[in-house]
């Protein structure tokens, strides 16, 4: 078999919208564009891992007022009650309907949490230039990205609430400062996972390989 | 040694995921090429794919009004009645000072997705009317920057466990837009599936590869 060549190591650079491949400039600062769509190109996306830790820290110190502040405060006559995250899921849970417990206890709480956990793992094994588990963390990564955008859930379901629920004396639902937390929670692992490059899992693979032909 | 190399040779792609060089092998319809390394979608080949996706796309058009035009959920407590549309619902959390949580909602729920049909009628309705133009090419690289944040499918989820916490404290009523957006996931997920972004490529730079 022929050992395998990247394009990196074949002085080229792949397009990101359209794959066409470009030659690599010759001073690595230049900037360069694709011939045939014109997106900006890069060898690696630009300054990935410290980006992508800065994102992490952020989205971990705002996970914590997201579960520990009230996200929902539901009034009626009779009672005032006073929700984070988990006391919902667990009231759901209480109240027999389990599968819709489950769903929410995913989507918000395990989600977002092993979500953070995973990029830590990605781009600390990355820093390293780990070369163990390679396959595994690239499908780790894949189930990061598809899985992150269900932690929404929680956010359009106290929208709808908030809207809809609102009997002055019979009954109210508002939203708690947890909301904007969660939100902000969504937003920053989305945004670490899109700037995250893959390659970087790879690379250290090729790296040695060059290295034992010189 | 980059100033050695030579010219790239036309049937040689990398993969998006791992890097890795490997020969552009034509794919029959229908068909999907993976990388040998790590298994990432190198490309796919959709029969009728300009067709089908205007198709689709013109469809869900017609769906994304409906679903916004009309109330999601209705909701019946001892005599008194209400109903929301989503737009209404984005407007009444922006106004109670949740303006973060409103404009996630508002960009993730309604703007993008509605961005991401109308740019990419915007695209395929010149190329299949027979206009070719760079310009188009580069105005896709927006469709992908909008893609990841477009929320529908998750948006249904929302409302379903929504239904569920009602039914509890009254009668709920399914609107139209519940139907209509249901119908447009439906349509949404079938329209990428026929869409072929190397279309583009081939019909707006046909003396290319």
């Amino acid at each position: 078999m022929k050992p395998a060549l990247t394009a990196r190591q074949a002085g080229l650079l792949s397009c990101h919208v359209c794959g066409q491949l470009a030659q690599a400039p010759l001073d690595a600062n230049q900037r360069s564009r694709c011939p045939r769509c014109a997106a900006p190109l890069h060898q690696r996306k630009p300054a990935s891992i410290n980006t992508t830790w800065a994102l992490l820290v952020a989205a971990a110190l705002l996970y914590l007022p997201a579960n520990l502040l009230p996200i929902m405060v539901t009034s009626s006559p009779v009672n005032h009650q006073v929700d984070t995250i988990m006391s919902g899921v667990i009231f759901l849970w209480r109240d027999g309907q389990w599968p819709l417990a489950l769903v929410v206890f995913f989507a918000s709480v395990v989600v977002p949490l092993l979500k953070i956990l995973a990029l830590v793992y990605l781009t600390a094994s990355v820093q390293m230039r780990s070369r163990h588990r390679v396959m595994q963390r690239a499908r780790l990564y894949r189930v990061v990205e598809f899985v992150g955008r269900w932690s929404m859930l929680d956010i359009y379901v106290i929208t709808l609430l908030v809207a809809l629920v609102q009997f002055r004396g019979l009954a109210t639902v508002d939203a708690g400062p947890a909301a904007v937390a969660f939100g902000a929670v969504i937003v920053l692992t989305m945004f670490a996972a899109l700037t995250f490059d893959p390659r970087l899992i790879w690379d250290p693979l090729t790296d040695s390989e060059t290295a034992d032909h010189d | 040694m980059p100033a050695d190399s030579p010219n790239p040779p036309a049937p040689l792609v990398a993969c998006h995921e791992c890097d890795l060089l490997q020969h552009d092998v034509p794919i029959a319809p229908g068909e999907t090429a993976r990388c040998v390394r790590c298994g990432a979608e190198l490309a796919r080949n959709p029969p009728d794919s300009l067709d089908r996706t205007l198709a689709y796309t013109l469809t869900a058009a017609i769906l994304y009004v409906l679903a916004n035009a009309f109330p999601l959920i209705g909701l019946e407590l001892q005599g008194r009645y209400a109903e929301v549309t989503l737009f209404a619902a984005v407007r009444n959390l922006w106004h109670i000072g949740m303006q973060p949580v409103s404009a996630l909602v508002f960009v993730t729920a309604q703007l993008f997705p509605l961005l991401e049909m109308l740019m990419i009628l915007l695209v395929l309705v010149p190329l299949r009317l027979g206009r070719r133009s760079p310009r188009l090419v580069a105005f896709f690289r927006l469709v992908l920057s909008v893609r990841p944040w477009g929320m529908m499918e998750v948006f249904l989820l929302g409302m379903l466990v929504s239904l569920v916490k009602l039914a509890h404290s009254g009668s709920v009523i399914l609107g139209t837009a519940f139907w209509a957006t249901a119908a447009l996931i439906l349509i949404l997920t079938l329209a990428g599936r026929a869409f072929d972004r190397r279309v583009l490529w081939r019909m707006s730079h046909p003396e290319g590869a």
